[in-house]
C-alpha cells in the first residue's frame, strides 16, 4: 500500500491539483457565505507528522477550532479543518457580527456557524475530488472540537498512526477586503482509498 | 522545578533525574504515563498514542501502551531505579470529538492500567477521560505531576 510519506512527484502533483481545485471551490463557497469577494493564494501542501502540523499552527498548546468530517463511499477517510483564532474571529465577525477575543468564549451560535463552515469547505474539496475522479463520496455530519491543536490532532493520529505518522496538510490563505486569514486542512484518505485514487489516475 | 524540562513528543519516552523534569504537550486521546522512584528521585514519562501493539508486525515500541511501559521501566532501572519503588500517575485519554461508545482514549486508559497492574506498579493518581486536551509534566525532585487544560486550569497530582 502507498505511504503518503513516500509519494513520487507525479502523485504529489495530483494531490496539489486536488488542493488547487478544492481551494478554488472553497473560496467561491466562502464568498457566497460571507457575501463578499474572497481571493486566494496558491495553497501550500506539506506532508509532515502531527508534531510538525502543531508547529505550523502555533505550537501544540495553541487553541484552535477543528472541524472533522468523515468521508464514505468511493473514498473512505476523514477531513479535518483547523482554524486559528484569527480565522475564527474574522469569520464570526462577518457572519454573526460576533467579536471573538478568546476561542473559549464563542457562543453556541458561533460554534454551530463554525461547524457549518467546516461542512461547506469540506464539500468544496470533496467536489474537487469527485470531479477529478468521477467518484461518489458522501460526507457524514461534521463534529467540532475547540481545544489545543496537539490534542485535536491525536484523533487522526490514532486512526492512521499505527504504522505511519505522516499526514497531508493543505495551508490556504484567504483574502477578504483588508483581512487575511488562513485555513489548514488535513485530507486523510484510508491507505486503500489513496491507492485506488492514484491507480485510477494512472499514478500507481 | 529548578532544572531543565525535557520535552517528550508523541510516541516517545524518556527519563530525568532531580532537579530536571519531563513534559508532554497537548495530550488528547493519548495518555501520559508518569513513573517515579522517590528514593532515587528519578522520573519517567511515556506519551503513548495507541493501546496495543499486538495486531501489528513492525511497530515503534514507544507508540503503544503495552510496549512503551515495559521500555520505560527498563530505562528507569538502567538509570538507577528499583522496580519495587516505582509508582505511577496517569493523565489523558480524552474523547476530543465526543464520539459515543468506547473510544481510543478509553482503550488507551484501560491498556495503560492493565499493563501497570501486570508490572506491579501502583497507580497513585489519575486525571483521565473527558473531552479536553491536557499538558502533563513531572518534576523529578518531588514527583509532582502537573496537568494543565485550557478550560480547567492547572491541577497537581
Amino acid at each position: 500500500m502507498i505511504d503518503i510519506g513516500k509519494i513520487n512527484e507525479f502523485q504529489a502533483d495530483i494531490l496539489k491539483e486536488i488542493g488547487n481545485i478544492g481551494t478554488g471551490n472553497a473560496a467561491t463557497a466562502l464568498s457566497l457565505m460571507l457575501n463578499g469577494r474572497i481571493s486566494i493564494d496558491v495553497p501550500n501542501i506539506r506532508i509532515t507528522n502531527a508534531d510538525g502540523i502543531s508547529q505550523v499552527l502555533g505550537g501544540p498548546e495553541n487553541q484552535v477550532a477543528g472541524v472533522l468530517v468523515l468521508m464514505r463511499g468511493d473514498i473512505e477517510g476523514m477531513l479535518l479543518f483547523l482554524l486559528d483564532k484569527n480565522a475564527v474571529s474574522h469569520l464570526l465577525k462577518v457572519l454573526l457580527n460576533e467579536n471573538v477575543t478568546c476561542l473559549q468564549d464563542i457562543t453556541e451560535m458561533g460554534v454551530s456557524a463554525l461547524t457549518e463552515i467546516g461542512n461547506i469547505l469540506s464539500g468544496s474539496y470533496i467536489n474537487a475530488i469527485s470531479q477529478l475522479l468521477d467518484y461518489r463520496i458522501t460526507l457524514e455530519a461534521p463534529r467540532i472540537a475547540i481545544d489545543m491543536v496537539g490534542a485535536i490532532l491525536n484523533y487522526p493520529a490514532s486512526v492512521f498512526g499505527a504504522m505511519k505518522d505522516e499526514l497531508m496538510l493543505i495551508e490556504e490563505c484567504f483574502y477578504s477586503g483588508q483581512d487575511m486569514f488562513r485555513s489548514n486542512l488535513l485530507i486523510m484518505p484510508e491507505p486503500v482509498s489513496l491507492d485506488r485514487m492514484f491507480s485510477k489516475l494512472g499514478a500507481l | 522545578m529548578t532544572g531543565k524540562q525535557i520535552v517528550i513528543g508523541i510516541s516517545d519516552l524518556n527519563v530525568a533525574s532531580s532537579p530536571d523534569g519531563l513534559i508532554s504537550y497537548a495530550l488528547g486521546s493519548c495518555v501520559g504515563i508518569c513513573l517515579y522512584d522517590k528514593i532515587a528521585k528519578i522520573a519517567g514519562l511515556s506519551h503513548i498514542l495507541l493501546p496495543d501493539s499486538s495486531p501489528y508486525k513492525e511497530v515503534m515500541p514507544k507508540k503503544f501502551a503495552d510496549t512503551a511501559i515495559k521500555e520505560l521501566i527498563d530505562k528507569m532501572i538502567i538509570a538507577g531505579c528499583r522496580k519495587n519503588n516505582l509508582t505511577a500517575k496517569i493523565a489523558g485519554g480524552a474523547n476530543m470529538f465526543s464520539w459515543s461508545g468506547e473510544t481510543v482514549g478509553d482503550k488507551n486508559i484501560k491498556a495503560v492500567q492493565n499493563q501497570l497492574i501486570r508490572q506491579g506498579i501502583p497507580i497513585i493518581a489519575r486525571d483521565v477521560g473527558g473531552d479536553y486536551g491536557r499538558t502533563v509534566s513531572i518534576d523529578a525532585e518531588t514527583g509532582i505531576v502537573t496537568v494543565k487544560a485550557l478550560t480547567k486550569g492547572i491541577i497537581n497530582l
